[in-house]
């Protein structure tokens, strides 16, 4: 069977992934207000199918980084709700003890290993992974996410060089909103397109709608395959829409810098949306996805739960973990 | 002229003021013309201006440092302006490398009026990516001025004289201070290198920089009530450093702490506490002490992070020892927190 044709089950069980990560998203929205969790959100509403596509056809063993707008990564990698949440409450129970909050979310044990909020730092990191891969003559490929204003960064050019000289099996992902904070990519690019230039680079290219998850999973699947076939880098671009603000909860479209979409054009593209009129159109039953979106919904409420009432991390903590 | 202003209008005029009289000077950096205008510290200026004076720019710090660089020894005086002073980071190798050697390596022929403006310190849940100051790290480059002031007046009148200054300045802003609100006169014009006694006393002085001046302030209210008073003087610039009003105000109480707004361990405060040491050794009832960030990268979570800033608490307690005094009941006392008037998220 080709690796790109979903199964029924395969997709529903996408479908709770992207269900998860926006309901968690919502989540935040709703609880935000309350100042409970203090930390800074850059909420990945619009892009969700890109993390849960791409993570879906990552072999095993992939070691994975991204950025500070990495809850659907982190939670398309591990479905962790609890530490998520425990995270973002600065609880104990976060995968970083409170110590890192939403914008450096990991998971070492899950291949989940690094965020970070200078944007494009991850970037070489992975790369640097990739080598050891290769050092070690793993055939295993590393992923890394970032945005399109990471692209401007000379960091990107030079790991981008450095993985292709050496055929490294690093996958770049480029999670492009056409924004960095407030300004489109116009204001800031000098040159046409990032696919066209990546292009002249030696590695496989793919990309398309980020709000595809069909489409992401496709294209993804093409170019991990042509990576395990013949090691060579492998960069995906996806576009999307980032539905709020930068960081925090709202939405901000009388900010002035661009225009509210007719509700019809938001609607095309919401992945959610779109995935669950591709699931209706296959066969599945509006009452399978409603069972799904609710038992997804009991599981975050939990989580959230849990985290407020866990306990903050006691003043020791302070300075454990500096070193080994 | 005097009016009461922010501590952030006092830097968007300041600039103004600079623009208007020089046509040379502009302003630049990641997200300075966008609607939030750098928490609000350069607005009206694409306004005043037009983007060709005031603009954003991709990106890409090092090679903006760079252009900077390029621009201020052809003649231009840029200001480029970084909403972290973590970001500057990127940019070590310009800075470093070039903006602070170019001029001793061109024998003198060179000039290099350039000045980087950097938020810097505390702000909400912002972890360790985004909280330094680093004004230690800098102050150690030679060929660097460092710059920390803490009122709208001081940020006012030193980002000017910053600005005119032929030399490059690292000026640092802390994010805290940018809502404060003070008096400020058009005219006045206040040197680099030029400390001032914000408050006399005579028990033990408070060296601060940044926003220790709001937190030493308070500790010397504190201890007021128990007839304690503290003289707190703030050094308004780390390079060049005022060591005659520091060293005349030591010679006076014979105590000394050093508070700084960074890490303590090879830091400013290592620095005073050995000078002070030097020039005031047999004035001197006790050694100097220093206070600064808990030596670890900055938690998010809302305990920890209260316990890596230092704070008035920290300042009562160490003239407590010093002067081997009861522990004051600091119960009923209210100390500055930001949790009342900022909620996130940046
Ligand atoms: C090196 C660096 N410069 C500037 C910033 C401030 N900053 C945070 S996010 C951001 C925009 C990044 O845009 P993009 O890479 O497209 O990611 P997006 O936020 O759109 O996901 C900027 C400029 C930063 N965090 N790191
Ligand atoms: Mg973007």
């Amino acid at each position: 069977m080709q690796k790109d044709i979903l199964s029924k089950e395969e997709s529903l069980a996408l479908y709770r992934k992207l269900i998860l990560t926006r309901l968690a998203e919502e989540k935040i929205r709703e609880e935000y207000f309350k100042d409970e969790m203090k930390t800074p959100v850059h909420l990945g509403i619009g892009g969700e199918a890109i993390p849960v596509g791409v993570c879906h056809c990552l072999p095993p063993r992939s070691k994975t980084f991204g950025t500070y707008r990495n809850h659907s990564l982190y939670l398309a990698m591990t479905e962790d709700t609890d530490g998520f949440f425990g995270e973002l409450y600065g609880k104990v129970n976060g995968p970083g003890k409170g110590k890192a909050g939403s914008m450096h979310l990991s998971f070492p044990e899950r291949d989940f290993i690094a965020t970070s909020a200078v944007v494009g730092t991850t970037i070489p990191v992975a790369v640097g992974a990739a080598l050891a891969n290769a050092y070690r003559k793993s055939n295993d490929v590393v992923t890394v996410f970032f945005g399109d204003g990471a692209v401007e960064e000379g960091v990107f050019w030079e790991s981008l060089n450095f993985a292709c000289l050496k055929n490294l099996r690093v996958l770049f992902v480029c999670e492009d909103n056409g924004l960095a904070i407030h300004t489109p990519a116009k204001e800031r690019q000098g040159f046409q397109s990032i696919l066209e230039t990546v292009k002249t680079f030696d590695c496989y290219v793919g990309g398309g709608q980020g709000h595809d998850l069909q489409g992401v999973i496709q294209s993804t699947h093409q170019v991990v395959k042509q990576m395990e076939d013949q090691p060579k880098p492998g960069f995906l671009h996806f576009t999307y829409y980032r539905f709020l603000e930068h960081v925090g909860p709202r939405e901000d479209f009388d900010a002035g810098y661009r225009s509210r979409p007719t509700p019809d054009n938001l609607d095309g593209l919401d992945p959610v949306l779109c995935f669950e009129r591709d699931l209706c159109q296959n066969g599945c039953k509006p009452s399978e996805l409603s069972a799904i979106k609710k038992s997804v919904e009991e599981k975050i409420a939990k989580s959230v739960l849990t985290a407020q009432k866990t306990d903050f991390p006691s003043s020791e903590e302070l300075y454990t973990d500096l070193f080994v | 002229m005097k009016s009461f202003m922010t501590f952030r209008e006092s830097l968007s005029l300041a600039v103004a003021k600079e623009m208007e009289a020089d046509p040379s000077v502009f302003v630049f950096g990641l997200d300075v013309p966008d609607h939030k205008r750098i928490f609000g510290s350069t607005k009206g200026l694409v306004e005043k201006f037009g983007l060709e004076r005031c603009f954003g720019t991709p990106l890409s710090e090092d090679a903006m440092t760079g252009v900077a660089l390029g621009a201020a020894l052809s003649g231009l005086r840029p200001i480029h302006v970084h909403i972290r002073v973590d970001f500057m980071m990127l940019a070590m190798n310009q800075i470093v490398n070039m903006i602070s050697n170019l001029r001793y390596m061109s024998g003198g022929k060179l000039t290099i009026p350039l000045v980087i403006r950097a938020v810097i310190g505390r702000g909400w849940g912002q972890s360790a990516q985004h909280s330094k100051s680093l004004q230690s790290f800098f102050a150690h480059i030679p060929g660097l001025k460092v710059v920390m002031p803490t009122t709208p007046q001081d940020a006012y009148s030193l980002l000017r004289t910053s600005i005119r200054d032929d030399n490059p300045v690292i000026f640092l802003e802390h994010r805290w201070l940018y809502d404060v609100e003070g008096e400020v006169d058009e005219r006045k014009t206040i040197p680099l290198g030029n400390a001032t006694v914000r408050r006399q006393g005579d028990a033990v002085t408070v060296v601060a920089t940044s926003w220790m001046n709001v937190e030493a302030l308070k500790a010397a209210e504190v201890l007021e009530r128990r007839g304690i008073q503290l003289e707190v003087v703030d050094v308004r610039s780390i390079t060049p450093l005022d060591e005659e009003t520091i060293i005349q105000s030591v010679k006076k109480t014979r105590r000394c702490i050093v508070a700084d707004y960074d890490w303590a361990f090879c830091g400013f405060s290592a620095e005073l506490a050995s000078l002070i040491h030097h020039r005031c050794f047999n004035d001197l009832k006790k050694p100097v002490e220093r206070l600064g960030f808990a030596p670890v990268p900055c938690p998010t979570t809302r305990p920890l992070e209260n316990l890596f800033y230092p704070s008035a608490v920290h300042i009562i307690r160490i003239v407590e020892q010093m002067l081997g005094l009861e522990k004051t009941d600091l119960s009923g006392e209210s100390f500055y927190s930001y949790e009342h008037n900022f909620k996130g998220p940046f």
